[in-house]
């Protein structure tokens, strides 16, 4: 404003003078003719709230008298879907009267797009409540937890009987199958990031293929070598194999696509400093990347915990406790509730719903943890690692000086060489 | 630098020798390049293992069977009599009508989370559908089989009473509007097992096409603001267009997982072996629960013939998802500029 104030001396001076030459004029913007009022961008209008409650009522009842008087329909779920398909077509006559064509058909996109995000949401979370609401009835007995089902027959109460075979079995499995796929995965995806050409391009392509190579294809792998020609019986052991053929290319993808995010800045500064490969590896990438890794492996982890196919054609079945993966089967939470709500037994579906939930609550609590360690990019510290970071400079800082000072007097030329 | 300096010389100077690009690697860093390549050869020799083992026992059956293998319907290896054409067929429609549930509704919520949603839930949304993807398919399995599978009664019975002339929603043995029709002629169904593979695709289509969603380029979306568009023009014509290569892309790879998917299947269907064309009546079959249903009883001839079922199934999946990395690969989608 203060510039354009300035601007009008000289343009108003020349206009007085006649015969001159017609100049520019810049128009006084100083005072506006009329008060204008600041236009209100992004708020709700009266026409628009009209718009969606007349057409979420009008589908409504419509629905209601489609229900009711003309059409046998039943069912709360086609009532919902109808009901939908009536409020989208009201509603965009409704926006028709009063807008354009082009944002009739924006407020029918805002409406779909964001039903479909519900639906979505609301079905993760109808899965979960549910899973719990049923499980409940087993959940709530200590019992569920500490013994296992080798004393609960068919028709014996929830109070005898329980899970704790199958907690055990699962985290031996995943363990096992962890210990044999993370450094196979971790290695491979450090080819991939670090050997770069032609077979390391296959080598992705057909990682990436196996990403979705049906589960139960693992489990049949297994079972046609280790069990059928190595004779390794049905056991742990077996299915943490089958487990981690499933997960290799999983975490291999994750984490290939984790050390493609380290800065290349990073690796080129150590590679100016003159280090190897290996060291550039060992002390710029995987640190840079560290947080990054541990999220594949943990979404790995949450993977294998829920695979139940390989395990189903690999563990074999039973119901006593097994901590030794080498010899007997040994069951695990996926399939101990597959297996569990096979039976008619009303008490036995409880059981099977409880230890869905409790492998629902370990994925949880991996996913939690995945969270907490991963939400943060290739090389961002958090405040603990920073203070660490700062404290070893300080000292490198300190050690120079020291260093300095006692040098200075023996070798003054050499004063810059640390 | 070269070209100023050309026209003092009386001729150009012979090219350079040129340098050996190779560095010279130190013993160390030669280590670490062969264990990293070990390790990615072991990978490979895995993967490639799975697929040759397969072949391997599988050639047994697939000897004797023949061409009759892709044809025959029924599923008795040891009374030799055995193919895969129900299975196959039933695999494939569970997969489709699971990819079309979850086609839009992965796009749908892949927008909203890139394009409607407030900034602050953004993130919390995005860890939401992966964790819908790490919920394990037992737990779909049990939701479908003892509380969907009723739901959906009424809707299969609407749509058998309406659309029933349509080859592939008829459903045999219920006359329309009949209301003593027992409602169990529409459980165990390819149409509910397909929506709850569904659900099981749909968080792995939706965090791809979200990636290449918010990708878009933003001086192209401003662009179209500037132009005058809504927001829903803008996401037409660019977002979309953008995000093609992964729409295709995820929707193909949903397909490889639905074609693979066990569990929930086996939880849900009842497995007949003839070809199965009605969506919504019950009784269909798939190769994956042909497996998990038959291995145990199997004789060591039935289980070739399992082997081979499961060799069909793998050649499926490898060839879509090869074909859904390749559509991946070429998008525009994936260009990113170096940090």
């Amino acid at each position: 404003m203060t510039t354009l104030e300035t601007s009008q001396l000289p343009v108003e001076a020349p206009q007085q003078t006649a015969g001159a030459p017609p100049r520019t004029v810049l128009p006084n913007r100083s005072s506006p003719a009329g008060q204008q009022a600041r236009r209100r961008v992004g708020v709700l209008r009266t026409t628009d709230l009209l718009a969606l409650f007349g057409a979420l009522a009008a589908s409504l009842t419509m629905t209601g008298l489609l229900w009711t008087q003309l059409s046998p329909f039943t069912g709360v779920l086609g009532y919902v879907v109808t009901s939908w398909v009536l409020f989208v077509l009201i509603y965009a006559v409704l926006v028709s009267f009063d807008e354009s064509r082009p944002t009739m058909w924006d407020r029918i996109a805002l409406v779909v797009v964001h039903s479909l995000g519900a639906v979505l949401l609301g079905v993760l979370i109808f899965v979960v409540v549910y899973t719990f609401v049923r499980g409940w009835s087993a959940l709530v007995h200590v019992n569920f937890f500490t013994q296992d089902m080798r004393d609960a027959g068919p028709l014996d109460p929830l109070t005898v009987g329980g899970i704790k075979h199958a907690i055990v079995g699962t985290l031996i499995q995943v363990g096992i199958a962890l210990v044999i796929a993370v450094p196979l995965a971790l290695l491979a995806a450090v080819f991939l990031h670090e050997v770069p050409g032609r077979f390391s391009r296959f080598v992705r392509t057909v990682v990436e293929a196996m990403t979705a190579l049906p589960d139960i294809l693992a489990g049949l792998f297994i079972f046609a070598t280790l069990i059928l020609i190595f004779g390794v019986e049905k056991s742990g052991l077996a299915a943490a194999t089958a487990l981690a053929v499933t997960i290799v290319p999983i975490i291999t993808r994750a984490a290939d696509v984790v050390l493609r995010l380290v800065p290349g800045s990073l690796t080129e500064a150590s590679y100016a400093l003159g280090s190897g490969q290996w060291r550039t590896v060992w002390h710029v990438v995987m640190p840079t990347a560290r947080s990054g890794l541990a999220t594949a492996v943990i979404l790995g982890a949450a993977r294998a915990i829920g695979e139940t196919s390989p395990v189903l054609l690999t563990a074999g079945f039973t119901a006593t406790f097994n901590a030794d993966p080498t010899h007997n089967p040994m069951v695990s939470l996926p399939l101990e509730a597959y297996s569990l709500v096979q039976s008619p037994q009303k008490t036995m579906i409880a059981r099977g719903f409880g230890s869905a939930a409790t492998l629902l609550v370990l994925v949880l609590v991996l996913f939690a943890i995945a969270r907490v360690i991963g939400g943060r990019g290739a090389g961002q510290l958090t405040a603990r690692q920073q203070r660490r970071s700062v404290r070893a400079s300080r000292r490198d800082a300190a050690r120079y000086i020291t260093r300095l000072s006692s040098a200075q007097p023996a070798l003054p030329t050499e004063s810059g060489a640390p | 630098m070269t070209d100023l300096a050309a026209p003092e010389r009386p001729a150009p100077p012979a090219p350079p020798p040129r340098r050996a690009l190779k560095a010279n690697l130190g013993a160390a860093d030669r280590t670490f390049r062969g264990i990293a390549r070990g390790g990615g050869i072991t990978v490979l020799v895995i993967m490639a293992l799975v697929g040759t083992f397969l072949a391997y026992r599988a050639w047994q059956a697939l000897r004797k069977a023949g061409f009759s293998f892709l044809t025959t319907q029924a599923w008795d290896p040891d009374g030799g009599h055995f193919g895969i054409a129900a299975v196959i067929v039933g695999t494939i429609l569970i997969a489709l009508v699971a990819v079309i549930i979850a086609v839009p509704l992965a796009m749908g919520s892949a927008l909203y989370i890139s394009e409607y949603a407030p900034r602050g839930i953004q993130r919390t949304l995005i860890s939401l559908v992966d964790l819908m993807a790490a919920v394990p398919s037992v737990v779909y399995g049990l939701w479908g089989a003892f509380l969907l599978q009723w739901k959906v009664i009424s809707l299969s019975r609407w749509i058998s009473d309406w659309f029933g002339w349509i080859p592939i929603f008829k459903v045999n043995g219920v006359s329309r509007h009949d209301p003593l029709a027992t409602p169990t002629v529409y459980t165990s169904s390819t149409f509910i097992a397909g929506m709850v593979v569904a659900l099981m695709v749909t968080p792995i289509a939706c965090s791809i096409m979200r990636e290449a969603f918010s990708q878009a380029p933003a001086g192209e979306r401003e662009g179209a603001y500037a132009l005058g568009a809504t927001r829903w023009g803008m996401i037409r014509s660019v977002v979309l267009p953008f995000g093609k290569g992964a729409i295709i892309g995820g929707t193909m790879l949903g397909l490889g997982r639905a074609l693979g998917e066990t569990i929930a299947v086996v939880m849900i269907i009842s497995p007949v072996f003839v070809v199965q064309p009605h969506i919504l009546q019950n009784g269909t079959s798939s190769v994956s629960s042909l497996i998990a249903l038959r291995y145990g009883e199997a004789s060591g001839f039935g289980l070739s013939a399992l082997m081979a079922a499961g060799l069909a199934l793998f050649v499926l999946t490898l060839f879509v998802n090869f074909a859904a990395a390749a559509i991946v690969a070429r998008s525009r989608s994936g260009a990113v500029s170096e940090v």
